[in-house]
């Protein structure tokens, strides 16, 4: 029984999500192998190759790689597992844009059935996850021969990323599909912790108000915190905050130990994005707001003057 | 561009929070109100805005499911689809096997683009449009907010984890629609009266080949771990104090 991680990465280094996945792998059971997939990647195979607990690096380095396009990785994937010398058991990808992107590709080909967003491996053939906006959590068991999977990060506390010293193998590139092409990227820059891998987030909705107020409120207790920011749908929609803040069923699924909720009322699809985080706190005016009811410290108060407050008290 | 196909499905509706069956075999879905899944509403407003563009012809939207499954078609004929395909079953259809029935039609009606929701709220998968771009081998642009068809290519941009992320497809193509992509319409009267008369066709998974089996079992379906009860604290200096010495997260 063998498993292959494929690693999130920007040809740089690794994302925080790949470690997670490892995690579930681990837990699986069996060896533990990782494809690094990309182009002038060999920094990213070689932290792979630290990773504690896995046995092979995968090395795939190619032009059509570069940016992930799906139909590429889904391919480079398949060149590799098909290889049924390798019998690769189980195929996991972090359940990130990235991922969800292409596992499903994967699956498809190989004719099985995907199990989504993983959050707990029950044995090598039974996973829970959640549905309904993480209002229900299933259990499902795979009969398929091979089980490709994406992982929840939050899920899953993250492998150590040193202590390893996996060989690194490499591995013919995939030609280019020729299908799609990449055009361009617009990152959001911050030198804020990552969202999805921040210890303390503090969250704005709608009650913000403005763009200005959404920065003027948020950032001073993020900064005194060392916290990200993260967003309510309805914030977002209203453009006081990009899309790539979004906290919820739809946005990003998140965990920290402190989740400062300012402003949010609290509606299921917001919910589903931050009800595993370990301490709640949610500022709001209307003492009825459903946050209340998932906070563990609620505070009914008008988050401009208690905002600044809290800054000054910390 | 001739045809443009949507897949839409009905799904409880986004703002009813289901409760799990106390016997562990499912949600309790019974007698609660179903609404078209907001993502597919999404790509029919899409659909619909492509074809007043002149950019396409014709709309089809297409569900597969129980008989009921015919009002959330009729709302996508409502929204300005042309006509629409149920492909009737009463069996639980898993997203592989709707992939595969979308791929049989994919087939049968040779659209130039297929226009679909990122995931479905009910099942939270967010598989459907990468498979079947998969299974018809078809280029995929997931998580758009912004289309442009121009030609024999899609350019789209993406929301991804940094931010955005745009593409270009070769057509015909699968495209999944992210939220912000657009603000769909609301039905008026006039049109939902319209659309009684638009055409349905009735089809079952038997009639495009398609085992629709599940896959996956579902071996229970249990309530989420609860979260013990909050407290209200009265004033900041509350709050401050609470978070340092009774939880110690600052």
């Amino acid at each position: 029984m063998t498993t292959l991680v494929i690693a999130e990465h920007d040809n740089a280094g690794l994302k925080a999500a790949t470690l997670n996945t490892v995690a579930a792998a681990t837990a699986i059971g069996g060896d533990v192998h990782v494809l690094v997939a990309g182009h002038n990647a060999g920094e990213a195979a070689k932290a792979a190759s630290q990773i504690a607990g896995v046995a092979k690096v995968i090395h795939a380095d190619g032009a059509a790689l570069e940016n992930g396009l799906a139909e590429n990785l889904a391919a480079q994937v398949l060149a590799i597992v098909e290889n049924e010398a390798e019998g690769y058991s189980h195929i996991l990808f972090p359940s990130t844009a990235s991922g969800k992107n292409v596992a499903p590709r994967v699956a498809a080909k190989l004719d099985v059935a995907q199990i989504s967003d993983i959050i707990k491996v029950v044995s090598t053939d039974t996973f829970e996850r959640p549905i309904y906006a993480g209002n229900a959590i299933a259990t499902v068991q795979s009969s398929d021969g091979k089980k490709v999977i994406t992982v929840r990060a939050t899920g899953f506390d993250a492998a150590a990323a040193s202590g390893g010293s996996a060989p690194v193998e490499s591995v013919a590139a995939v030609a280019d599909s020729g299908k799609s092409s990449f055009v361009g990227r617009e990152v959001s820059k911050s030198d804020r912790p990552e969202l999805t891998s921040a210890k303390i987030i503090v969250s704005g909705g709608r009650a913000l108000g403005s763009e200005e107020k959404f920065k003027e409120v948020l950032t001073p207790l993020a900064d005194k915190l060392g916290a990200a920011i993260g967003a309510s749908r309805a914030a977002v929609d209203a453009g006081y905050a990009p899309n790539d803040l979004q906290v919820g069923q739809t946005g990003k699924i998140v965990a920290p130990e402190l989740y400062i909720a300012l402003g949010i009322s609290g509606a299921i699809q917001h919910l589903a994005g931050m009800k595993d985080s370990k301490v709640i706190v949610a500022i709001n005016k209307d003492e009825e707001a459903p946050i209340f009811s998932v906070a563990d410290y609620g505070l009914v108060a008008d988050l401009f003057t208690a905002v600044p407050e809290l800054i000054e008290k910390l | 561009m001739t045809k443009v196909l949507v897949p839409v499905k009905r799904v409880v509706d986004k703002d009813i929070k289901v409760r799990v069956k106390s016997d562990n075999s499912g949600v309790d879905i019974a007698n609660v109100k179903h609404s078209m899944n907001p993502f597919d509403e999404i790509a029919i407003e899409e659909a619909v805005r492509l074809k007043e563009k002149g950019a396409v012809t014709e709309v089809i939207a297409v569900s597969i499911g129980v008989p009921q499954a015919q009002e959330t078609l009729r709302t996508a004929l409502a929204i300005g689809a042309d006509r629409a395909i149920l492909v009737e079953t009463s069996e639980e259809v898993q997203p592989l096997a709707v992939a595969k029935v979308l791929k049989a039609l994919v087939d049968k009606e040779q659209p130039g683009l297929i226009i679909m929701g990122k995931q479905a709220i009910d099942d939270d998968a967010n598989q459907v449009g990468q498979s079947l771009a998969a299974l018809a081998d078809l280029p995929q642009a997931t998580f758009a907010s912004k289309v442009e068809v121009a030609g024999d290519k899609a350019t789209v941009t993406r929301e991804v984890d940094s931010g955005l992320e745009t593409i270009t497809v070769s057509l015909p193509a699968v495209i999944t629609t992210d939220l912000r992509l657009n603000e769909p319409r609301y039905v008026t009267l006039p049109n939902i009266m319209k659309a009684k008369k638009k055409p349905l066709e009735n089809l079952k998974p038997e009639d495009l080949g398609v085992d629709v089996t599940p896959r996956l079992k579902t071996l229970k379906v249990s309530e989420p771990p609860k979260r013990s009860a909050g407290v209200k604290v009265p004033d900041v200096a509350a709050l401050v104090d609470k978070l340092k010495n009774e939880a110690k997260v600052i």
